[in-house]
């Protein structure tokens, strides 16, 4: 069954194309992602999904209500966890719960029994009482999280849930996501970490500049990739320069140097020995050739050409 | 009931979290207290009237200064956050909302005004005063005041650009409500944009509540202060509409 079908979605700002007419249909019970660089329209459109921003054009479909003109209706079976948290520094925890549980209508009673029940949940029970700005940013995460489920919504909007987090709070978030997708919450993720999307998401539509370049799910994505390769070169020294040069050498190849290793992809078989000869005549020894299994990361680059370091470049932090 | 729920959790965590601040209630009484006690020291004892005909003036003035002062911290510090996307994402309607987060400002607008009548009282006889209609002023002037403040935080990304704004509003509004001057006494120019501001009306009807007297008739300065109410409200509301849900 779909909770959200999107159609000829699109998001101007003045003469700037946002979003440029995106249509996706998200089926209930499943973990969507939205993969793409900084700037690729992720955020706008999330904001666009939860009422936060207007549709230049195009149609959306919450659970059969329209997305704009009902809008209202929509979100109380939303969850929304924007890309910053962004809950009140004044009030602890539990107070922070309660009150958003007030914001979806939940009598007292029931707020403050879901918020015990959330708290415990995200292993935040002892910190219950402490003002949300003392709490560490991977807390605050779990927290802000917690209260987009304080009305156990249909759906749950994460943007980017996990960047700029420690590694042991990333986890625990990606723990709390699978076990929401097992209680049968529609989880919408954007993200920009590909093996976060690749663990996680059922589906996942990449999306650059505003357009969904594919769609599918993580092993049809795959598939694309089947009839390329991927060779991985170990050189002894480290040939950064050389990106430019190897390139140019060979065209139908797409070349990333980093360091002292070089990744080639190619749509075909790749001929091995005159990338072994073009290293060898200016001098680097070549330590191991070998052939890898395409990671979706390698896909992403097949398919949208944008380079896995430009998709990096927004990491703010060691969230992986 | 879904929506009542809301408006008084709102309501309360702005009491809470910002009203309740023992900076803002020091500034909140520290004020309107100075400023009551300068004038109507300064005042001739034996001049009753005269010192009743400023108790008006010093309420107003308390009103204006307190309601926007908050709201502007309220609402641009939460929108600067970020908070103010989760009230506006919740499934409530934005007239809740913004009546909700007004309502804290309003409370807190009437509770100023107490104060220079609290220190009139033990100066000046209050036995004549018509509390009915004094309340329904204060009220009045609270929630337009809270309605030309969230007109103007809506205008600003920070807080301090909101308090200069508001002083744009604030400063020339303490000399063309007739405060202290009276309004007949101005040129014509002024007169007439002292016809256009809110505060003129809750002033003229707290003259009446006090000492029975007004350039308007109270029917005119209820009126008055009930449109410019709703204007400022529908105001706010587009803005917010148009800025803050792009």
């Amino acid at each position: 069954m779909v909770i959200l079908s999107v159609t000829d979605l699109q998001k101007m700002y003045g003469r700037i194309t946002a979003v440029a007419g995106i249509s996706f249909q998200v089926e209930q019970g499943e973990i969507f992602g939205f993969l793409g660089p900084n700037g690729a329209g992720k955020t706008t459109t999330i904001n666009m999904l939860t009422g936060l921003a207007r549709p230049s054009a195009g149609q959306i479909w919450i659970d059969g209500l329209d997305g704009v003109e009902e809008i209202k209706k929509a979100q109380s079976i939303m969850g929304i966890v924007p890309d910053e948290s962004n809950l009140w520094d004044d009030l602890d925890g539990f107070e922070n719960l309660c009150f958003c549980g007030a914001l979806y209508g939940l009598d007292r009673a029931r707020r403050q029994e879901r918020a015990r029940e959330l708290l415990e949940q995200f292993g935040l029970a002892s910190l219950g009482s402490r003002p949300f700005r003392a709490y560490s940013k991977g807390l605050k995460r779990r927290l802000t999280i917690a209260a987009a489920l304080i009305h156990h919504p249909r759906i749950l909007f994460l943007d980017e849930p996990t960047t700029g987090i420690d590694v042991e709070s990333a986890r625990q978030i990606r723990r709390l996501i699978l076990d929401l997708k097992r209680s049968g919450t529609t989880v919408f993720l954007t993200t920009h970490y590909i093996e976060e999307a690749e663990r996680l998401c059922d589906r996942v539509a990449f999306l650059v500049e505003g357009r969904i370049k594919k769609a599918g799910t993580v092993r049809e994505l795959m598939a694309q990739a089947g009839d390329g390769q991927i060779i991985k070169v170990a050189l002894a020294d480290a040939a950064d320069a050389l990106e430019p040069e190897l390139q140019r050498a060979f065209p139908r190849l797409q070349v990333e140097i980093k360091g002292s290793t070089c990744t080639l992809h190619a749509s075909g078989q790749i001929a091995l020995l005159p990338i072994l000869e073009f290293f060898e005549v200016r001098g680097l020894h070549v330590l191991e050739a070998r052939a890898v299994r395409p990671s979706l990361e390698d896909v992403f680059v097949q398919i949208t050409g944008v380079a896995a370091g430009e998709l990096r470049r927004g990491e703010g932090g060691c969230g992986r | 009931m879904r929506a009542w729920i809301a408006f008084w959790n709102i309501f309360k965590k702005d009491v809470q979290t910002y009203y309740l601040k023992p900076p803002n209630i020091s500034w909140g009484i520290i004020f309107p207290f100075s400023w009551t006690l300068m004038q109507l020291v300064r005042t001739p004892a034996a001049d009753d009237t005269d010192l009743r005909s400023l108790l008006p003036g010093l309420v107003a003035m308390s009103i204006l200064f307190g309601t926007t002062s908050m709201v502007a911290v309220t609402i641009t510090f939460e929108k600067r956050s970020r908070s103010f996307d989760r009230l506006l994402t919740a499934p409530i309607s934005l007239t809740t909302l913004v009546l909700a987060k007004m309502a804290g400002a309003v409370f807190f607008g009437a509770l100023m005004a107490c104060l220079p009548l609290l220190v009139g009282a033990f100066i000046v006889d209050l036995s004549g005063l018509n509390w009915a209609v004094a309340a329904l002023g204060i009220w009045l002037m609270s929630i337009s005041s809270a309605f030309l403040g969230l007109a103007i935080a809506v205008s600003a990304k920070e807080v301090f650009e909101a308090q200069t704004y508001a002083n744009f509003f604030r400063f020339p509004m303490l000399f063309l409500s007739g405060f202290f001057l009276p309004i007949h006494s101005l040129p014509w120019l002024l007169r007439l944009l002292s016809y256009c501001l809110p505060l003129t009306y809750g002033a003229d009807l707290l003259r009446w509540a006090l000492v029975q007297a007004g350039d308007f008739h109270p029917g005119l300065d209820l009126a008055a202060l009930a449109g410019f109410s709703t204007l400022l409200f529908s105001y706010s509301r587009w803005s917010i509409t148009r800025k803050w849900i792009l």
